[in-house]
């Protein structure tokens, strides 16, 4: 059995910064694991700019942000297996992987760093109704056989779900010559960053249809039809305001959900909400050793702050290397309160300054949102806008937390 | 279509014609199947429970009762034979409300005339066994058993077609006639002349037996719609797990099967429908199942759904008419050697076996067949390298580089999985064919991780243009074409 002090799977943008992190701690003998035929994750589909303005002050592709890391790993001379799928992976940190040169492997690791990423929503997922046929998408799938393999999905399109690989996907078909008819979207509000909905829908007249959906696909073959409808509060369709869309093909952009199957073998305790794993502040899951970031966790809306997650998880991996487990003293629970959907890390301890990260449940403007304990305030911060496709981050120092009693925060948005 | 005459022509591919077919090859015989439809298995042989019945529904003395019978003891000799997954997990029927458990009385009555095993058993027998599951009383079946539907009727294809039947996919009958002593079977792929006809045409088998004299069966097309679970809501029940049937639905009720695969299904519902090819999925019937699953099932939830399907049972009575009806196997009354299947409705995967066997008897009384000595009673699957123990799985990677490349993630299939399924003796090469062959875009991510990987090696090992490369059907294109710019 091969032996490594740090395995990272996955070689996106969260493996990759995760990887370099370790390294600047003084941790070598690191080997990332990655499926597909090269390191860059999803951002080596993502051809479209907008990518590093946090990190790097610059509007970068895609591609080009993926590679201001993986030019750094391979300077250091980080160990990237590529074209390698990992199969299974314990609570002891033994994996079992296939690698397309060397067959099966076993790997045993003293620290893993979850950067798996998310999937994709599907039309299963959705129980979208209706026929069957041919030319229902999911966003992220059409977007890779556009910009990596050059193949046009369709030409009439009608996009459900208003999620950023949607709207950049209503631009990119666009500029392929596809005629983008609508882009439905059931919540009342888009779920993408509006700059995507600006730049992607508005500059190129693209509809989008809010509290609408697709209650019908038609199509003996090759998809024919959809049929929208408005829908009431309830997400149900409001009889007699259905039609008819024409077209050939349906992107899907419904969602991402974390990949936590190997998690889930290696006994990781997963958050109902965010579908990541629940972790401490320094991102190690339940499992000893056992680290996660990026999206696998939960899904990000900048890649930027995957890097920033991921450098906190390879940092805290290192030191988990270097000195063994070491108990949390005083762990306190973070609970989502009410207009809040979740926050990051659901544990922490006293001792450290904290930054949470976390999603409100619904657009609203001028919110405070309050993290308490024991009765009072310990920080509150106000902001003009709040969207839930757009991730929050609080930061709040320790001094903060030693004073509490009680061993639960909760945060919310008031 | 090769030749101009053929002893024997089957018109359907679906479970029940293929096992006609199958029971035919172990005869001298020329043999032609026809499929109208791209690959065999696409009407309700591909999108039904998956279930080995045992027989406790259908009238004692019924041929409905025989059949399934028949099929339910020799069904894991079959599946032995022809390699397809068989699990013996059993059923529970479930009442739920004290005032049904007169009624498993009354099943378990007509199943042990029938020959069943079944017991009566109470809530402790139900919690220990299924303990996820709610009920105040079952009757448990330990003989009823799951098998992959489409793997059995692909084998039953694979396993005829390798004994010498021909079999001729995309091939559309429009009319039959007699011509001289023989049948002329007109199709959109040219005539051929055939000595008998066996029509087992499922939902189309009204049309067919018009072609015979036969007008005076009608089918109701009864849509019952599914959901599968994600595996890993599998560890919720082992056992198939049914309702009492509903008075007069003639179906058993929505319940839940776990698939030889280590999924759930929740279904399938029964909806009388208007046309026989509409196999459209409705929110309010999958709404219904999720409720209904509930009701034994407490903790299955929509976040488990990965995808939803419907099929079309061929019934030969109107809804309002309901109850039991038999399945009819019979010479048109125009010519003994024209055979009409009918409303061969669930059981019917069950039952194909035994089907078979009758329509084969039926035909050796008319006309002695003469036993092939050469009959090759077995055939061999796609390797499923993932279910391998590691030792078996490292030889294999050891010689062969597409063992060591995994194609589709959530099911683990590799890309020799792929090309095996590609290279399947009947020729089929869509998509679906993949599907229904190795698995692969059957898991929770529904081909958004391998369909690109399936794509090129459909490109690169089968030279296959991106226009030919297809979901299932002819005009199922799944591409536009290249990219603007692309050269």
């Amino acid at each position: 059995m091969m032996k490594k002090e740090l395995v990272i799977i996955g070689a996106g943008p969260a493996g990759l910064a995760a990887a370099l992190a370790a390294y600047e701690e003084g941790i070598e003998d690191i080997l990332i694991i990655e499926r597909e035929d090269r390191p860059g994750g999803i951002l080596n589909q993502c051809i479209h700019d907008g990518f590093g303005l946090h990190k790097f002050k610059e509007v970068l592709t895609g591609p080009e942000y993926a590679h201001r890391y993986i030019d750094k790993v391979r300077e250091k001379e980080l160990e990237i297996m590529t074209n390698t799928i990992v199969t299974e992976l314990t609570d002891e940190k033994e994996i079992k992987a296939f690698n397309e040169s060397e067959g099966i492997l076993h790997i045993k690791a003293e620290a893993v760093i979850l950067a798996m990423g998310s999937r994709e929503r599907t039309a299963g997922g959705i129980s979208l109704p209706g026929d069957r046929p041919s030319g229902i998408y999911t966003a992220g799938l059409a977007q890779n056989l556009m910009n990596l393999q050059n193949i046009q999905v369709g030409k009439e399109i009608v996009i459900l779900g208003s999620g950023d690989i949607g709207l950049i996907m209503a631009r990119r078909l666009t500029l392929e010559g596809a005629d983008v008819k609508a882009v439905l979207e059931i919540m009342p509000y888009s779920n993408g960053l509006r700059r995507n909905i600006n730049q992607c829908l508005i500059d190129y007249n693209i509809p989008l249809k809010l509290s609408q959906t697709v209650i019908d696909v038609k199509g003996n073959g090759r998809l024919k039809s959809v049929t929208a409808a408005e829908v009431d509060e309830a997400f149900n369709p409001i009889a007699g305001t259905e039609y008819e869309i024409k077209c050939d093909t349906l992107i899907l952009s419904v969602g991402l959900i974390p990949e936590n199957e190997l998690s889930k073998k290696a006994k990781v305790q997963l958050d109902d909400t965010t579908g990541g794993a629940v972790v401490k502040d320094n991102l190690e899951t339940n499992v000893d050793g056992i680290f996660a970031c990026g999206n696998v966790l939960h899904i990000h809306d900048l890649v930027d702050f995957v890097s920033d997650e991921a450098e906190k998880a390879g940092k805290a991996a290192s030191e988990y290397i270097k000195k063994g487990h070491k108990l949390n003293k005083d762990n306190i629970f973070v609970e989502a309160g009410s207009g809040i959907g979740y926050v990051i890390p659901q544990v922490i301890s006293k001792e450290k300054d904290q930054i949470f990260s976390m999603r409100v449940r619904k657009p609203d403007n001028d919110k405070t949102i309050k993290i308490a304990a024991d009765g009072k305030i310990l920080h509150e911060e106000n902001f003009e806008k709040v969207n839930p496709s757009e991730m929050i981050k609080i930061k709040v120092s320790s001094e903060k937390f030693k004073p509490l009693e009680k061993s639960t925060i909760k945060v919310v948005a008031e | 279509m090769k030749k101009q005459n053929y002893d024997i022509a089957i018109i359907g591919g679906g479970v029940v014609g293929t096992a006609i077919a199958r029971e035919l090859s172990r005869y001298k015989a020329d043999v032609l199947l026809i499929e109208k439809e791209n690959d065999v298995g696409q009407g309700a042989s591909n999108s039904n429970s998956g279930v080995v019945h045992s027989g406790f529904t259908a009238p004692v003395g019924s041929l409905k009762a025989d059949v399934c019978m028949y099929g339910n003891s020799h069904f894991e000799e079959i599946c032995s034979e022809l390699d397809v997954p068989y699990e013996k997990t059993g059923k529970l029927v479930v009442a739920v409300e004290e005032k049904q458990i007169a009624e498993l009385y009354n099943l378990q009555y007509i199943g042990r005339k029938n020959g069943a095993e079944l017991y009566i058993v109470g809530e402790d027998f139900i919690e220990e066994k299924e303990p996820n599951i709610s009920g105040k009383a079952a009757m448990y079946s330990p003989n009823s058993a799951i098998t992959s539907p489409y793997e059995l009727t692909i084998a039953f294809a694979e396993n005829a077609h390798q004994n010498g039947v021909e079999i001729s996919l995309n091939t559309k009958v429009v009319k039959i006639s007699k011509k001289n002593s023989k049948f002329s079977v007109k199709t959109d792929r040219g005539e051929i002349l055939a000595d008998y006809v066996i029509n087992s045409a499922g939902l189309y088998s009204d049309k067919i037996a018009a072609f015979s004299g036969e007008d005076r069966y009608k089918i109701y097309p009864c849509r019952g719609e599914y959901y599968v679970l994600d595996k890993n809501a599998s560890a919720l029940m082992s056992r198939l797990v049914y309702p009492v049937p509903p008075e007069n639905a003639g179906g058993y009720g929505i319940h839940l099967t776990p698939t030889v695969e280590g999924n759930i299904l929740i279904g399938p519902s029964n909806e009388y429908i208007d046309s026989v090819d509409n196999e459209a999925t409705t929110k309010e019937v999958m709404d219904k199942l999720l409720k209904e699953a509930r009701g034994f099932l407490p903790k299955i939830s929509r976040e488990m759904v990965i995808r939803s399907y419907s099929g079309i049972r061929s019934k030969i009575v109107p809804p309002e008419m309901g109850g039991f009806t038999d399945f009819v196997i019979e010479k048109s009354p125009k010519y003994d050697n024209f055979i009409n299947l009918i409303g061969i409705e669930s059981p019917g995967l069950t039952s194909a076996p035994g089907i078979a066997k009758y329509v084969v008897e039926m035909i050796d009384k008319m006309e002695k067949l003469i036993e092939d000595k050469d009959f090759e009673k077995t055939r061999k699957g796609i390797t499923k390298f993932y279910e391998l123990p590691e030792e078996k799985q490292k030889e294999l990677a050891e010689d062969n580089p597409n063992y060591r490349e995994i194609v589709c993630r959530c099911e683990n299939i590799t890309k020799q999985e792929i090309i095996d399924a590609l290279n399947n003796p009947l020729g089929v090469q869509t998509l679906k064919g993949v599907k229904y062959r190795a698995r692969a875009t059957m898991g929770r991510c529904q081909g958004g991780y391998c369909m690109t990987r399936i794509i090129k090696i459909m490109q690169d090992e089968f030279d296959m243009d991106l226009e030919d490369i297809k979901l299932e059907g002819n005009n199922s294109n799944l591409f536009a074409g290249q990219a603007k710019g692309w050269e």
